[in-house]
């Protein structure tokens, strides 16, 4: 795991993460600027930075209801805002851009960082970056397949020889600048199903794995097949970490999540998948057994542990601000994760 | 309450003869209900590409947003080759995989020859289920002999379409109701 930047006896990693949600606020019908949105990320991170969480990370999403498209500028700016949490992408869709600036952008930031970057490279679930920036959909699988390649190769080669279908070819290429320590944490972000989860495992690579919600045991299935991939191929599943991740609200008690957040989730859904959140579903999320991270401090706590001990995984990160949560229920939330949540997280998870 | 008529082929009139008596049993019974009639031999739906369904233009967007506003939908089709004809599937595979949830879904299909009359259990409702709709469990099953130019002729057929027409409003506004009351004891 050293060489991921973790340490599993210090217990489970807490994140936080944001695609860059710009969805009105349901509960009082306008939208802050893009301006305004982007300020308040850079401002919680601080607050999660200073509360002592593990992880921030930014997401990119080309199409209305988004404003982190240009995520790595935005990371940039959350470098030097902060002092010692790790800073990484949620996802940086790799298939539409080239690996080598990609590599050039969080090497850069991993040294104004004082080595603290990592990339999560995707697909992108929403496909709107394809046609904007040029890409065939139809090309989906193979254009990530061949950039992740090459964007691994770029970790570990200092000089890099290689050619491909999607980009130009590289002769004894040079990549600049280095990161600190000449490598970057890589993670394959992994959707549900257990397809890209087997993908990850072949190559060796770190999985970040959603859990959107739904019964937190469907997604074992998942780490499984990527545990059994690592194996199938050589690697030791002892040194590849797992990441989760998942929709977050908490407030000082269930009733209020859900009825603070619930307007939040069903916009969000509304503008984004064409159809609201059944009432029903939601009233069932803060079971501890479903993934969906909604409830009082202790409700999370449950689900935390629970899904810790399915599922073994190094690290767990929060969306916070889905569906146009307000930036003062995102600083609420910090602090209840600070003072309430992690502690008891951490004192369960750490080893030593 | 939004009802929105699917006459689901491009060939023949007989699908959209049976939907115009509904519609006009409908707008008796009914004066107060918003009724729109999409017949797919008036529009150009392109194929789905994958994309969501309100990223489509034209008539494409216009369909798909239409059934997705309804509360109820009456779908009317003929039976293709066993199954429901390709048009018709198409409006299905350009909407999400819950587009039915809280939406009622009543049926009437015409046909050749009674050996299709289990075609809707086999081919539509597995498909509308899945989609989550809440199904008007007895459909109108027309055949050709009921008709005698554009005009239906068998009174147990008129019955029929009187009935479901009744059954659809009805079991739209009880479910309603239903899920009122139970999203109403959440709190939230």
């Amino acid at each position: 795991m050293k060489q991921y930047r973790i340490d599993p006896s210090n217990g489970l990693e807490f994140g936080l993460y944001s695609i860059g949600d710009h969805t009105l606020n349901p509960f009082t019908g306008s939208r802050i600027s893009a301006e305004q949105r982007i300020h308040e990320l850079i401002e919680a991170s601080k607050l999660a930075d200073e509360a002592g969480l593990d992880v921030f990370a930014v997401g990119e999403s080309h199409q209305t209801y988004f404003t982190t498209q240009a995520h790595t500028v935005i990371l940039g700016a959350i470098a030097q805002a902060t002092k010692r949490i790790k800073i990484a992408s949620s996802a940086t869709v790799l298939s539409t851009s080239d690996p080598v600036r990609v590599y050039e952008d969080f090497a850069t930031l991993d040294l104004i960082s004082n080595g603290r970057a990592e990339i999560v490279a995707g697909r992108g679930s929403r496909v709107g970056a394809y046609s904007l920036l040029g890409y065939d959909v139809r090309d989906y699988e193979e254009l990530f397949e061949e950039k992740l390649e090459l964007l691994l190769k770029l970790n570990t080669e200092e000089k890099v020889t290689w050619e491909g279908q999607f980009r130009a070819p590289l002769e004894n290429a040079s990549i600049l600048p280095q990161p600190q320590n000449g490598h970057l944490p890589i993670w394959r972000a992994v959707g549900g199903p257990p397809a890209s989860a087997i993908k990850a495992g072949i190559a060796g690579v770190p999985m970040m794995l959603t859990t959107l919600g739904g019964p937190a045991i469907n997604f074992k299935g998942s780490v499984e097949a990527y545990r059994e991939a690592l194996e199938r191929s050589g690697f030791d599943t002892k040194e590849l970490p797992i990441a989760t991740t998942s929709l977050f609200y908490t407030a000082e008690n269930s009733q209020d999540a859900l009825r603070e957040y619930y307007p939040h989730l069903n916009l969000g859904m509304q503008a984004l998948r064409g159809g609201g959140y059944p009432k029903q579903q939601f009233a069932q999320a803060i079971d501890y057994r479903d993934a969906l991270m909604i409830g009082s401090p202790q409700q999370i706590i449950e689900k935390m542990l629970y899904q810790y001990e399915l599922y073994g995984h190094q690290r767990f990160m929060a969306e916070i601000d889905f569906g146009g949560v307000p930036f003062d229920k995102i600083a609420k939330n910090i602090e209840l994760i600070a003072t309430e949540i992690l502690p008891a997280v951490k004192k369960f998870t750490t080893k030593n | 309450m939004k009802i929105v008529g699917l006459s689901g082929s491009k060939v023949g009139s007989k699908t959209r003869t049976a939907m115009n008596y509904t519609f006009k049993s409908m707008s008796e019974k009914y004066p107060d209900a918003e009724l729109t009639l999409i017949d797919l031999a008036e529009f150009d739906v392109q194929f789905s590409d994958g994309r969501n369904y309100w990223e489509y233009e034209g008539d494409t967007k216009y369909v798909s947003e239409t059934i997705m506003a309804a509360d109820a939908i009456i779908i009317g089709t003929p039976v293709f080759q066993a199954s429901i004809p390709g048009t018709l599937k198409n409006i299905f595979d350009l909407l999400p995989v819950n587009a039915f949830r809280d939406k009622v879904i009543s049926m009437l299909v015409t046909a050749g020859t009674p050996k299709h009359y289990l075609m809707v259990e086999q081919q539509l409702k597995p498909i509308l289920a899945y989609m989550k709709a809440q199904i008007v469990q007895t459909y109108v099953f027309i055949e050709e002999k009921d008709f005698h130019r554009k005009e239906i002729t068998n009174d147990d057929v008129l019955f029929r379409i009187e009935r479901l027409v009744e059954d659809t409003v009805v079991l739209t506004d009880t479910y309603k109701l239903i899920r009122k009351a139970k999203e109403a004891e959440y709190d939230f």
